[in-house]
């Protein structure tokens, strides 16, 4: 694979979705309010779940604020580049234009995954990185490098793993064609994400784990940031990562032999 | 005779709204399940022992988030992105000139799709009854019509906010940013993720001015049978509407004055 060919094409992806998205600049005002509001309104609701308790699932507040953090990093992630790339999917293949895709010279899943960038997730990603910092503070956490390394680590792989989930979903619009609503349902389930995955019952505890691996997308990286985790929960997170990322990817080329083209 | 017109446009409308509807079940019914983030809630609440410090039982707050569940699932308005499409697309020109307001075609695809929806929220309500045979009850029959009621208020309040915010489009194109602000408020103070009896008190104290308690938390208390303002209530919701109505028939008459078809 030649990889100075795709960093070039990523340039250019770049600076088109950048100029085109850069044409409504109130609309980005508004999405960096709304990203803001959300915030607000997640440590408030958080702040109802304290009012009366110490701790929700083992966890305290500071401790908690954490995983608001790494939510909405994850968040600002997901409204970056997969919200706007992967549910064009459908469009590529209702509209048949999916065949313009196959035809270049260049891996399609780079290309869908990658062709647009909004701009207005780059704010959110700031504020979960404020958070993250002022949970650094209040949590009295020491940081070094190996620290930083495992953390940068477990949230490299909690963004794999969510990309490979949403790909994965959108993988079967190719069959399935009308599902502009299928990431509706993903967004709605990983919404749990901002809370202590303890907090829940055992039953529900064990659906996110296996089924939407929640655990390991906010609540093991978490667990990284306050030290608390053990090597063996990182191996696993670094496990799990790759099983996802490679299945997807094999889901997508095995989909692919599927494609019929729009109306044929 | 004109009478008679009207109800046959209106028959009409409906009609090939429902099959229009209907084409797009699985969409419905994925829509239907994103909604059950009361459920997830629900189970922090109870599993925490929260509901203990707001003095409401387990099983009356397990009932209340249900109704929240239901009155969020056929209270569910998107006329904004449907308009901000229809507008860039340039199909608004011949709705136009069409002798009905266009929000009407809009209003009975909303209409629709509750009566779509319904039978899939109705599989939601069993499932959580197997998994909750203890909060299993009948509303009596003053009860489940005033809830419906006010559900159906709740639903043109919203209804009327985001045709409002539709209008914008006239102005702006790209309104649906817009709606997502707006809806950042109505997720956290609407009643949906917890109920507003839990709030602190420096937010109770002007938060039933607002519309947004009587948007979810009202119907769904009254649906439930926890304790609720019911003359209030209604009152506040009718009085919103009488608010929002005349502003809407501005915008609308001052819009369309400002109109010019995409491309001229």
């Amino acid at each position: 694979m030649n990889l100075r060919k795709y960093i070039k094409v990523y340039a250019k992806f770049l600076h088109t979705s950048l100029a085109s998205e850069l044409e409504y600049k109130t609309n980005i005002l508004i999405d960096l309010v709304t990203a803001i509001l959300s915030l607000i309104g997640s440590i408030f609701l958080l702040s109802i779940f304290f009012q009366n308790s110490n701790t929700i699932g083992g966890w305290n507040f500071e401790q908690a604020l954490i995983i608001q953090g790494i939510y909405t990093l994850l968040n600002g992630v997901t409204n970056t580049w997969f919200n706007p790339n992967l549910t064009e999917i459908v469009k590529y293949i209702r509209e048949g234009t999916l065949d313009f895709v196959l035809l270049k010279p260049i891996d399609s899943q780079f290309f869908i995954s990658l062709k647009r960038i909004s701009p207005s997730g780059f704010l959110e990603i700031m504020l979960g990185i404020g958070i993250l910092l002022y949970c650094f503070k209040i949590n009295q956490i020491y940081l070094n490098l190996s620290f930083l390394v495992l953390c940068f680590i477990t949230i490299i792989c909690s963004i794999s793993i969510l990309y490979s989930l949403w790909f994965f979903i959108s993988t079967t619009t190719i069959w399935f064609v009308k599902t502009w609503n299928a990431t509706e349902v993903l967004r709605s389930f990983l919404y749990v994400g901002r809370f202590p995955l303890n907090s829940f019952s055992f039953s529900l505890r064990l659906f996110f784990s296996i089924f939407i691996p929640i655990a390991f997308i906010t609540t093991i990286p978490s667990e990284v940031f306050l030290g608390l985790t053990q090597l063996w929960k990182i191996l696993l997170e670094v496990i799990v990562t790759s099983v996802f990322v490679f299945t997807s990817r094999k889901f997508w080329l095995f989909a692919l032999k599927f494609y019929t083209s729009a109306s044929s | 005779m004109r009478s008679n017109l009207i109800n046959h446009k209106i028959f009409t409308l409906l009609k090939v709204q429902y099959s229009n509807m209907l084409e797009y079940r699985v969409e419905i019914a994925l829509w239907a399940i994103s909604g059950i983030i009361p459920f997830f809630m629900l189970n922090i609440w109870t599993n925490n022992n929260l509901n203990e410090s707001i003095n409401i039982s387990e099983v009356m707050l397990s009932r209340y988030f249900l109704s929240a569940f239901f009155v969020r699932q056929f209270s569910v308005v998107w006329v904004a992105f449907s308009f901000e499409e229809d507008s860039l697309m340039g199909k608004v020109s011949p709705y136009l000139i069409q002798p009905l307001n266009p929000f009407f075609r809009y209003f009975a695809q909303h209409i629709a799709e509750q009566i779509t929806r319904f039978p899939f929220a109705i599989i939601i309500a069993f499932f959580f009854f197997i998994f909750n045979p203890e909060s299993l009850w009948i509303p009596n029959f003053d009860i489940l019509f005033l809830s419906i009621l006010s559900t159906f208020l709740s639903f043109l309040i919203q209804f009327l906010i985001q045709s409002i915010i539709a209008c914008l489009c006239f102005w702006t194109e790209k309104a649906s940013s817009i709606e997502r602000l707006l809806f950042i408020p109505t997720l956290f103070l609407s009643g949906l993720l917890a109920p507003v009896i839990s709030f602190p008190n420096y937010v109770k104290s002007w938060i039933y001015l607002t519309p947004f308690p009587y948007l979810i938390d009202f119907p769904a208390n009254l649906l439930s049978g926890n304790e609720t303002n019911i003359s209030g209530g209604f009152g506040m919701q009718i009085l919103w509407l009488l608010l929002l109505f005349p502003f809407f028939k501005k915008i609308w008459s001052e819009g369309t004055k400002k109109y010019t078809a995409m491309g001229s």
